[in-house]
């Protein structure tokens, strides 16, 4: 069965990245994307899901599938009233970090998906959508 | 020469950096083969531990051999851009323990 309402999942703690990894691979699973793109879903989800919690202590990941000119895909939002991002061509380089990570969230999650949007404003917060087209 | 089979997820990561750590130190094992067959996705933050696991177990004596990385984990460490350059990897535990009976010279 594919659920077709949005699932959100609020980010607070570490076991909520876990919860909405999980939520991401089972909606994945039942619409039919096979394993790998599952994986690069539960993947980007789980890196999103990280930056909040590192960058603005909480936030909300948001899972939805949808259907664009009768291509299916599922989206992925992440949203956060954090500190925000000045420098947003700085942040999707490799290897950029301010928490001493590998710098490798953001640019993975642009290529795991195939639409990635972000949009962020300094002492307001982020907003980000990612996209996968079901194959 | 010390084998596991991990279940990696984010609370137990660096609870089993510390313990593999200890045991290498009690053991002086020389090799550690850590297999990944039952990891079904490895982010930045899991692959940083991984790799300071190795780092780690270097300064202590002991090489490291992942084994078992499956086919869409290889994939997605490859889309973030993470590579395991000094990471010696084998497919399976049993090339793996050959591995590095091997590069500890017998
Ligand atoms: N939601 C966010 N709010 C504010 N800043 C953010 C947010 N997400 C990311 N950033 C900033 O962008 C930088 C790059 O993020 P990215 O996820 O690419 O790498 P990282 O989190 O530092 O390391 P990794 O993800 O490899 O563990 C972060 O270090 C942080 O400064
Ligand atoms: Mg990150």
């Amino acid at each position: 069965m594919i659920m077709e309402t949005r699932s959100s999942v609020p980010i607070n703690n570490e076991w909520d990245i876990v919860q909405a990894r999980q939520l991401g691979r089972q909606i994945s699973r039942e619409m039919g994307f096979g394993h790998v793109d599952q994986a690069r879903i539960t993947t980007a989800i789980s890196e999103l899901a990280r930056n909040i919690y590192l960058y603005a202590n909480n936030g909300e990941i948001t899972i939805e599938p949808i259907v664009n000119l009768g291509k299916k895909g599922l989206k992925i939002t992440s949203r956060d009233k954090g500190p925000g991002i000045k420098d947003i061509r700085l942040v999707m380089q490799d290897g950029y970090t301010t928490s001493g990570g590998l710098g490798a969230g953001l640019p993975g999650v642009k290529r795991l998906m195939d639409i990635f949007k972000i949009d962020s404003t300094l002492e307001k917060g982020t907003n980000i959508v990612a996209i996968k087209w079901l194959r | 020469m010390i084998s596991i089979q991990i279940e990696l997820d984010d609370h137990t990561a660096i609870q089993f950096q510390e313990d593999l750590l200890e045991k290498i130190h009690e053991t002086g094992a020389k090799g550690v083969v850590i297999d990944l067959s039952t990891v079904d996705i490895i982010d930045s933050y899991i692959a940083k531990i991984l790799g300071d696991v190795v780092k780690m177990s270097d300064l202590l004596g002991a090489k490291v051999v992942l084994t078992g990385i499956r086919p869409a984990v290889a994939i997605i460490l490859t889309d973030l851009g993470i590579r395991l350059n000094n990471i010696s990897t084998a497919l399976d535990l049993e090339k793996g323990l050959a591995k590095l009976k091997q590069d500890l010279g017998g």
